[in-house]
């Protein structure tokens, strides 16, 4: 890499640490160390995006060449960090987060004056950056697991930093046992390499999977997927998502949701394409049948909560499991010899992980604001805010529709890439490719449609009608460093929606890395404007020349108005309450309702369950307390989960006995420990 | 970018649409042994409509204003990148099968906000059925397309339409016939008629589509019933050209052979409302929790059209 990104990245570096320090120093000072921490945590992400998107969209990276952060005391540590294409790649989204979830917590982080200590949370924030992007750069397998550890311990001390809360501290300690299953997994993985390669730098492991044994290869693999999946929350790794995204600060939150939950699907990329070398079949069949299901289950589950963060945090695991799709297609073309149609599916795939980073940072912050004005996470008492917040509504909006894959947003650009590279693989001569990709195709149609129910409900039953509970009635609009946020990555949410093909150029040193290819010229036609498929058959589409339609066609009902309806007057009235006395919130369709539908669709899954209690005096229509309870099955919980705890609690009680406190016991398990080593070593 | 076409396509689709809807009323009275209003009584309607004050609900936002432009406009874009008369559609470039179903799709969620926005249950009601059965009738939709998009190699519906028409034969494979009943059942669904949901009642326990129109008035009615009948022209056209494309003009055709195929294409939308007719005037409005079952038959049989297309591949 030339000397300008490189010296940038290292400032970015430079600047979260600045922070960490500046914010801890500072810490009695709340103003200050909230100015010091988060400015400097958002000197650093902006810094980082012009570092890593200059990198790409120059080509620099290509000629970047690995070297160490500091030297090293310990023994086989090395420091070394490589910014290549597709580590710059992630570090462009972390850092683009980084700098717009900063300004956000400028605002959000005055909520903490004088009951928190917004100095350690402010280090907490940079350090969770810091971590991130070296996860991402890290050349090191020690060196990515030691980033790897802080980063989760980091998130776990964020996550429970409102700990007053039992269900936050039982949701931390989820993550905390959960995210170690999964690097207990790497940590195998990273050994096995290390077996075969005699070394921990990356550069060794490169293509290291053509040389090993089919049996070790496929271990390795699934650790790894295991390890990795945890962490992006695949189903049925997932549960510790719903549970750890809301209890946590919002801009945490969107962090999490958007770059932490990713570090797995760029543990799998560097994996998948770097190390293990040409895939077998079944592993892109795999990760796209777990793919396919995430989405659709994702997408199901979060239409049964109306608690907002909740809701947010399902809608990840769906949309990590549309980016899985296009991960595993693109192993299966992989394993096909089809190059080019891998590199499309693999755009798709990190496409959609650039966007899904985008807006779904941008909803988590939407709803930071909407619970700093309301104090609740619960939509049934929200309602009315687009009157009262009403540029968080348009920002939340965007996110919704963008979220939704609907055109002309980033989110629609991404699922079509996805599409496109599913249906092109009927063209290839693989039976299963042709079966299997159409009907992923269906459920990704599914799954789209499905997002768009929820965030109807989401956006609906937020922001519109009236106001459901006082707070929702006094809502206030966010602080403007709030606003601001949100306001940069609703733009990054239109930009990247209307200008995919500018894009498409900061993936050719990734493709060209990871299958060699680049393929910014093919998926480009009429002078980059329009989007397509690939060659010359493939479907194309143009956002811009959506958008720009939309726009020309809006004479048509404006010229009628002009028209016909000149003279007409516009009288606002109390909508039709059916001669009642008046509408209240009560008689307003609520989240529950919204989605009933769909909970007796799909009842097979959810096995709904309601309660109704009613006390009468002479008559059971003349009900005078009313009780309904509606509860949906957490199939995943209490089918593998609780029976696996069960499990391993009744493990562990028999275990303790040999724990049994008396030192004569112990020094006899020595003594037999100490004869079965020599024995073995004899 | 061929501008003529352009105009005269937006004409075609603003005209034709109110009318299907006419014809349809019309003749489904007929058969009912009514009268019925006359076909073009729709054209009146909108026009007293958009002449019509506004009455907007006090909780309503600006989205339930902006909703009415969105569901119009979006109608009409779709309609551009269709092929009606002649291949390729003037805005084929601009998106294929998914941009439309995509946009679809975004008329569809401001009209299920629009019926949220004014408080009434009944518009809450009615979105969320909307956004359900939608939900489950996009597979089937998405499928039934994909099953052709594969024959043709492309999502580009003009492609599609071409590919269709370059092999005779073609439309009596088991794969195509199978995805053009499957794409029937979704046609009857998405454009609100029975047995999923009756354009005529105003009975609040069954209503979907007229349940979030409840609370609009005006020009905002004007432009959602007009969206509504553009949405459905560009849904049948879809379903004609692209599944039965039977003497649609290719490109570069003369003024006569655009006229011919104008013919065709009238035919054909006359032959496709009756059929709807006849389905309406047979078929109960199934109950809520049936539709979903037409829908899946629907999906099951788009699933069987892939799997034929893998067989005589």
């Amino acid at each position: 890499m030339n000397a300008f990104p490189a010296t940038l990245l290292i400032f970015a570096l430079g600047a979260y640490v600045a922070g960490i320090a500046g914010a801890l120093l500072f810490q009695r000072a709340e103003r200050l160390a909230n100015g010091i921490g988060f400015g400097l945590a958002a000197v650093g992400g902006f810094c980082g995006v012009l570092a890593c998107a200059s990198a790409l969209a120059t080509g620099a990276v290509t000629a970047s060449q690995s070297f160490e952060l500091f030297p090293s005391l310990i023994p086989f540590v090395r420091f070394s960090i490589h910014a290549d294409a597709l580590g710059c790649f992630f570090g462009m989204i972390v850092s683009l987060l980084g700098w717009a979830l900063s300004i956000y917590s400028l605002g959000y982080a005055r909520g903490y004056y004088g009951r928190k200590n917004v100095g350690v949370f402010g280090a907490g924030f940079n350090l969770l950056l810091l971590a991130t992007t070296l996860v991402f750069l890290a050349d090191h397998a020690l060196f990515f697991l030691i980033a790897w550890e802080i980063m989760a311990l980091t998130a776990y001390s964020l996550v429970s930093f409102e700990h007053e809360q039992e269900e936050t501290r039982n949701a931390g300690v989820l993550f905390f046992v959960m995210s170690h299953l999964g690097t207990g997994c790497l940590i195998l993985g990273f050994l096995l390499l290390f077996q075969a390669s005699g070394s921990y730098g990356f550069d060794s492991f490169h293509a290291l999977g053509n040389t090993l044994p089919a049996g070790r290869r496929n271990v390795v693999f699934l650790l790894f997927l295991i390890g990795f999946g945890v962490k992006a929350g695949m189903v049925p790794l997932h549960i510790w998502l719903p549970a750890a995204h809301p209890v946590a600060p919002s801009n945490v939150s969107a962090l999490m949701s958007g770059v932490i939950v990713k570090t797995g699907i760029y543990g799998l990329t560097r994996v998948g394409f770097d190390f293990l070398g040409t895939p077998p079949n079944w592993w892109g069949v795999t990760v796209l049948t777990i793919g396919t299901i995430s989405a659709v289950l994702g997408v199901l589950y979060a239409l049964m909560e109306h608690d907002l963060k909740r809701l947010l945090a399902y809608h990840s695991i769906e949309n990590i499991g549309i980016i899985l799709m296009g991960l595993g297609a693109a192993l299966m073309f992989r394993h096909s010899g089809h190059p080019v149609l891998a590199s499309l599916a693999l755009i798709a795939g990190l496409y959609h992980t650039l966007n899904h980073a985008v807006f779904k940072a941008l909803l988590f912050l939407g709803a930071g604001a909407v619970l700093h004005a309301t104090h609740t996470r619960n939509m049934e008492d929200m309602g009315g805010l687009a009157k009262r917040m009403r540029w968080t509504a348009l920002f939340f909006l965007v996110g919704a529709v963008a979220i939704s894959a609907l055109p002309p947003l980033n989110g629609f650009v991404s699922e079509w890439l996805t599409y496109q590279s599913l249906l092109q693989g009927f063209g290839t001569t693989t039976r299963l490719i042709r079966l299997m990709f159409p009907l992923s195709g269906a459920m990704l149609a599914l799954t789209g449609a499905l997002a768009a129910a929820c965030f109807v409900k989401a956006f609906g039953i937020t922001f519109l009608a009236q106001p459901r509970s006082n707070p929702a009635r006094h809502a206030h609009e966010a602080p403007f460093p709030m606003l601001l946020g949100q306001g940069i990555l609703t733009a990054a949410c239109v930009f990247l929606g209307l200008f995919p093909t500018l894009f498409l150029k900061l993936f050719d040193p990734l493709t060209q890395q990871l299958t060699g290819q680049q393929l910014s010229q093919q998926l480009t036609t009429a002078n980059g404007l329009v989007l397509s498929g690939g060659g010359a058959q493939g479907g194309t589409v143009s956002t811009l020349g959506i958008t720009l339609m939309l726009l020309c066609l809006l004479p048509v009902p404006l010229g009628l108005w002009l028209l016909f309806a000149r003279r007409s007057r516009t009288r606002i009235a109390p909508t039709w309450d059916c001669g009642l006395r008046g509408l209240t919130p009560q008689m307003e369709y609520t989240a529950t309702g919204f989605s009933k539908p769909l909970r007796m669709i799909f009842k097979a899954l959810f096995r709904p369950r309601r309660e109704v209690q009613r006390e009468y005096d002479f008559s059971p229509y003349f009900a005078t307390t009313l009780r309904f309870e509606s509860h949906v099955e957490e199939v995943f919980q209490t089918r593998i989960y609780r029976p696996l705890r069960w499990l391993v609690l009744r493990a562990s009680r028999r275990t303790r006995a040999l724990q049994a406190g008396s030192i004569q016991a112990y020094l006899i398990y020595i003594f037999v420990t100490l004869l079965a080593l020599l024995l073995f070593a004899l | 970018m061929n501008l003529p076409a352009l105009v005269l396509q937006l004409l075609l689709l603003l005209l034709l649409a109110p009318l299907v809807s006419g014809v349809i009323k019309n003749w489904k009275a007929k058969l009912q042994n009514r009268r019925g209003p006359r076909p073009w009584q729709v054209y009146f309607d909108l026009a007293k409509f958009l002449r019509k004050d506004m009455v907007i609900s006090e909780h309503a936002s600006w989205v339930f204003s902006f909703a009415p432009y969105v569901v119009f406009l979006t109608a009409l874009l779709t309609g551009l990148m269709v092929p009606m008369v002649h291949t390729p559609a003037p805005l084929s470039l601009y998106g294929g099968v998914l941009a439309v179903v995509g946009l679809l799709a975004l008329g569809r969620f401001f009209l299920a906000l629009g019926g949220l926005d004014p408080a009434s249950a009944f518009g809450g009601m009615g979105s969320s059925r909307e956004m359900t059965l939608s939900a489950i009738a996009e597979p089937a939709l998405m499928l039934a397309i994909f099953t052709v998009a594969i024959t043709a190699k492309s999502t580009d519906l003009s492609q599609i339409a071409l590919s269709t028409q370059s092999a005779t034969g073609k439309l009596l494979n088991p794969a195509h016939v199978l995805a053009f009943a499957a794409m029937f059942v979704v046609l009857l669904a998405e454009t609100g008629r029975i047995p999923v949901d009756n354009p005529a009642t105003h009975l609040e326990l069954t209503m979907i589509h007229e349940a979030m129109l409840l609370e609009y008035s005006g020009r905002h009615l004007a432009f959602m019933e007009w969206g509504a009948s553009i949405k459905q022209l560009v849904l049948m056209t879809l379903f004609l050209n692209v599944f039965f494309p039977v003497g649609l003009a290719g490109p570069g055709a003369g003024a006569g052979a655009l006229g011919l195929s104008l013919l065709a294409f009238l035919a054909k939308l006359l032959a496709l409302s009756a059929a709807v007719v006849v389905v309406e005037t047979t078929n109960a409005k199934l109950r809520l929790f049936r539709a979903p079952d037409l829908l899946s038959a629907a999906f099951v049989l788009a699933t069987l059209a892939l799997l034929s297309t893998f067989l005589f591949h």
